[in-house]
């Protein structure tokens, strides 16, 4: 029988054993060594049934398909845009994933994204050695006009977000600022007014610092209502 | 000479004080100091990020870098700043004694930099390099199989091993093999072995044994050091 070592959302540094025996099953951020289940990161247990994993504390964004993100025109070439995430890793938008309307051969690439331009975009694509494509075909994704972009840690974007977007709702609904939160970690904020965005960008601060307190959510409400 | 204590009075198998703190430069991604004595090495991780020249890029998984210098002011003869002979070589041995618990992988055609600087030198610079750069590394976020630690054994008396040798001990008359080595403190794996004098086998393997020892105190420090870092969530969490 297997026995496990650590408690749920417990404290862990890489190579302290998290569980004995075959019994636990490894995830993300832990390996099998032997007979024991051993931590790969700094991070906080999650045990769900027989599977162990580590939900790291820092760390750089590692591109996944399929994820929402926020990134910057970093290069313009012949047919498309290099976009850049945060992370070691660019990417590519096509000419042909880029509109739907019909560019010429040739056309100045700059009237659509311009260098330094902010993008929702979404990864359709990724290969083993990390080259990435992206697609501007969905709902919601498109260039960002206006407001201000804030970057927090990846691992922390789920809290961000909440149940079922329940954080961020309240943030949204408190505030009255439109919100994009990009799975790299950066969070587009846009109010009416400054304070507005202000107020905004606090509590999603509160939310990434303190992301692992019980009781985050009437936290966020208490700061949302009263400022403190 | 007999030599019943060291030079400061600690007994032979002791160690200095020693002091690690986590996450001190703020622009990096991750970072640590780690003081064993009056030795301070401070560590600063950059990455995973973009390599260029893009020959040096590996495609099956990435690469580390790392990079070790004194700072000019840290000895007792001012050094002349930049790289030297003996700082190519401690980057070389460091980066082979930190790669084999890193798990690269998951990053391809990308580096891992890691910069450790010397604010204070009093022997065993190497070594406390070494502690450094692995808190740092995973301050970072990059997974890693184990924390690496690492110490230096000396010989004097001509057979009497001695833990952690300092400045004045390196300098006694009389042949000190000086022996830095890293280790893995969970498997006891050794991953940098150096040795400069002259020493029997048997005084190896006795050197070997006793800086395992050493590196189960330098890996609880190490431990602590981490866990305040973040403890402060964790805590809350309670």
């Amino acid at each position: 029988m297997g026995e496990l070592k650590v408690k749920e959302k417990d404290l862990v540094i890489p190579g302290e054993i998290l569980a004995e025996g075959m019994d636990y099953l490894p995830s993300t951020g832990t390996f099998r060594e032997g007979e024991h289940i051993l931590s790969s990161l700094v991070g906080l247990t999650y045990i769900s049934g027989r599977l162990i994993k580590v939900i790291p504390l820092s760390g750089k964004y590692v591109p996944k398909k399929d994820d929402m993100v926020i990134g910057t025109v970093k290069n313009i070439t012949l047919n498309g845009w290099i976009i850049e995430l945060g992370g070691p890793y660019t990417g590519m938008l096509t000419l042909k994933e880029a509109s739907s309307d019909f560019i010429e051969r040739g056309a100045d690439l700059s009237q659509y994204f311009d260098f330094g331009d902010m993008l929702v975009t979404k990864i359709v694509n990724i290969t083993k050695s990390k080259i990435i494509d992206f697609t501007m075909k969905g709902p919601g994704l498109r260039k960002l006009k206006g407001g201000k972009v804030i970057q927090i840690t990846p691992s922390k974007v789920p809290r961000v977000i909440g149940k079922q977007g329940s954080m961020i709702s309240m943030i949204k609904e408190s505030t009255g600022c439109r919100v994009i939160i990009g799975q790299n970690g950066r969070v587009w904020i846009s109010g009416n007014k400054p304070e507005e965005e202000l107020k905004a960008t606090r509590a999603i601060m509160i939310i990434e610092q303190e992301s692992h307190t019980e009781g985050l959510t009437d936290k966020i409400k208490n700061f949302l209502e009263k400022g403190v | 000479m007999a030599y019943t204590k060291r030079t400061d009075g600690r007994k032979f198998d002791e160690l200095r004080e020693m002091e690690a703190k986590v996450g001190i430069i703020k622009s990096a991604d991750g970072s640590a100091m780690f003081r064993v004595g009056k030795t301070i090495a401070i560590a600063a991780v950059r990455g995973p990020r973009d390599l260029y020249p893009k020959f040096k890029q590996d495609s099956q998984k990435g690469v580390l870098r790392c990079n070790y210098d004194l700072m000019s002011f840290s000895v007792t003869e001012r050094k002349r700043p930049g790289p030297s002979r003996r700082s190519q070589e401690i980057s070389l041995v460091t980066e082979k004694a930190l790669l084999p618990v890193l798990e690269l992988d998951n990053f391809p055609n990308a580096v891992v930099d890691v910069f450790i600087t010397i604010v204070q030198a009093d022997a065993g610079t190497r070594c406390a390099g070494i502690n450094a750069a692995s808190l740092a590394l995973a301050d970072a976020g990059i997974p890693m199989k184990d924390l690496v630690c690492a110490v230096a054994t000396g010989i004097i008396n001509e057979d009497k091993v001695i833990v952690d040798v300092n400045k004045e001990e390196e300098d006694l008359e009389g042949g000190l093999a000086d022996t830095p080595m890293a280790i893995l403190p969970r498997s006891g794996e050794v991953t940098l072995l150096q040795m400069d004098g002259e020493a029997s086998k048997e005084e190896i393997l006795e050197s070997i044994k006793l800086g395992k020892r050493a590196c189960e105190q330098i890996y609880r420090v190490q431990r602590d050091a981490l866990k305040e870092r973040y403890g402060g969530m964790k805590d809350a969490a309670d």
